[in-house]
């Protein structure tokens, strides 16, 4: 549906050179929620702004519905983007018009009939759930108010993808759950793909379906949500993730830690999936008589699947830690050795769920 | 009054309301589309296009340096050449719009700059053509901040057409100097100059309640 092929956007600034996006080729299928995540200035808002070409590439194609938008006159360029929405941070919306004539302003420049409009504007609203608001200013509403406004204009002419930029960061926590539940709404009732940037984790965690990480312009890593959650590589999504999943052993608990005791061993274990509903830790303990102390714990919940950490301290002889290690090894659960307080990853990270 | 008689003070209103008002409505309508593309062709703008914002920003500079009573003379043939004569309230009408145009597209100009740049760029990603951008959008949102600059420009036409009894264009101003200023008749001046503060107060009131309306429509 969407495919950014070898994207290079260079900025010139005073003679100077500044490379915005490097070689980036990311593909968004129909009906994703497809969340881009990075720090500002990692060139997040450039790539969303390829897609319906409000920047354009300095190299590369940007290719929307089967179509080279290099290759596209402005009035097909204009005509495309009305089957493009796009919603703000700061929602963009007119202070001197009303809710009501907010949203229909997409259909005004199409030259809809005023009795369409009345018709689509007063369902619009009632979906975003702001019909009693329809004559009231955007200065009379709050910010979650004012993005619900954004989101019904947008959808105004049946876009077939959204654009979102940064589109909760603006929003206080409660607010951000109740539009990403909305969008989540929008791509599922009307069949919209979603392309999602921000700076916030849990953007990432309650609503896309595949997740791209930026870093300096570049993609750094790209996979499915529980790809990402459960087996990051760059540091940068590490970092991202530990925003919202917590798995560092508190400094208090890590400091009455014995890592010379031979007979003791401190093990990080991820659990995901159906792994995360068995008792394996019980049973190999059992099996092998060692003592689990556990440490840390925490679940995360992802969209319908379950991402655990759990940080114990094993007490038995050497030979039957080691063995439990191993069982739980070949159980396919993620597992780091903590060392002097740091952990070594030293196992197969690559369970599958 | 010693000196002047009533009817005298109200053909100089008239002849006032007449210059100011021809003069505005004609200075907007060169004024408001000059300063609308001032802004669309300035660098960053959505019709980005340097030769000409550079000819358009030289050109209202260039006239907006000329002192009025200057104008005023130095397009004497022009202005014979547009209303037939170059004396008169409707001979002062000419070189007032060539004074106003610059200064209203200035304002204009900024009133539209101070629009937020993300409706701007929401307007585009809707597939907004150019007009449709300046007729939905930057239009609507710089109303209130227009018809402020409106208002001032007013203001700053009842100060110029003081200076048109100089080519016979009579009004308040003209009284204020001719029977006043050069007579030494101080009470001619206070009685004008009250006249024209009255003006001025309603012009600025009825600007601000119309620009309050408009920011709400």
């Amino acid at each position: 549906m969407i495919e950014l092929k070898n994207i290079q956007k260079i900025f010139y600034k005073n003679s100077s050179e500044i490379q915005a996006l490097k070689n980036i080729n990311l593909k968004i299928n129909e009906g994703d929620i497809f969340g881009v995540i990075g720090f500002s200035g990692a060139g997040k808002s450039t790539l969303i702004r390829m897609v319906n070409y409000l920047e354009q590439p300095t190299f590369g194609e940007v290719i929307v519905n089967d179509q080279n938008l290099s290759n596209l006159s402005p009035q097909k360029l204009r005509l495309l983007r009305k089957q493009i929405g796009m919603i703000f941070q700061h929602f963009n919306l007119l202070e001197s018009k009303t809710v009501f004539e907010n949203v229909s302003i997409p259909l005004l420049l199409e030259g809809t009939d005023k009795n369409t409009i009345y018709t689509r504007i007063t369902e619009l609203l009632n979906f975003v759930g702001l019909a009693s608001k329809a004559d009231a200013y955007p200065d009379e509403l709050s910010g979650g108010q004012k993005q619900r406004v954004g989101i019904a204009r947008a959808l105004a002419t049946n876009p077939f993808i959204l654009l979102c930029d940064e589109a909760t960061s603006a929003l206080d926590p409660q607010t951000t759950g109740s539009i990403l539940q909305l969008l989540k709404e929008i791509n599922k009732k009307y069949k919209i793909t979603i392309l999602i940037i921000t700076h916030e984790m849990n953007v990432i965690r309650e609503i896309c379906n595949r997740v791209a990480v930026m870093e300096k312009g570049e993609i750094i890593e790209e996979g499915s949500l529980l790809d990402i959650f459960e087996n990051p590589q760059q540091q940068t999504t590490k970092n991202f993730i530990r925003t919202i999943v917590h798995d560092e052993i508190p400094p208090v608990i890590l400091n009455t830690l014995d890592f010379s005791n031979k007979n003791k061993l401190v093990l990080k274990l991820k659990f995901i999936g159906e792994n995360s509903q068995q008792a394996l830790l019980s049973e190999a303990c059992y099996q092998y008589s060692v003592q689990p102390n556990i440490l840390f714990a925490n679940v995360t919940e992802l969209q319908g699947d379950i991402l655990g950490h759990l940080t114990v301290e094993l007490n038995g002889t050497p030979e039957n830690i080691e063995k439990t290690h191993q069982y739980l090894l070949q159980k396919n659960v993620g597992i780091e050795v903590v060392e002097n307080g740091n952990h070594n990853n030293c196992t197969n990270n690559q369970s599958d769920s | 009054m010693a000196t002047i008689t009533t009817a005298q003070i109200i053909k100089a209103i008239l002849e006032t309301l007449q210059m100011v008002s021809i003069s505005l409505l004609l200075g907007a309508l060169g004024g408001i589309p000059l300063g609308v593309l001032l802004v669309l062709t300035k660098a960053g703008g959505i019709r980005k296009n340097t030769f000409m914002f550079r000819s358009l920003n030289n050109l209202v500079n260039i006239v907006r340096s000329l002192p009025f009573i200057i104008l005023l003379v130095a397009i004497v043939p022009f202005t014979k050449l547009i209303v037939g004569t170059s004396i008169g309230t409707k001979a002062a009408i000419v070189p007032l719009i060539i004074y106003i145009i610059p200064f209203i597209a200035r304002l204009v100009e900024n009133s539209l700059l101070e629009v937020n740049q993300g409706i701007i760029e929401a307007a585009q990603a809707m597939g907004a053509t150019t007009i449709q951008i300046i007729r939905y959008f930057l239009l609507p949102e710089a109303l209130g901040s227009i018809i402020l600059s409106l208002t001032t420009a007013t203001i700053g036409l009842i100060g110029a057409t003081a200076m048109a009894g100089t080519i016979g264009g009579g009004g308040i101003g003209d009284i204020a100097i001719s029977y006043g200023y050069q007579r030494f008749n101080t009470e001619v001046i206070v009685f004008t100059v009250f006249i024209l503060i009255i003006f001025v107060q309603c012009i600025q009131n009825f600007g601000n309640h119309l620009a309050q309306k408009a920011r709400r429509h």
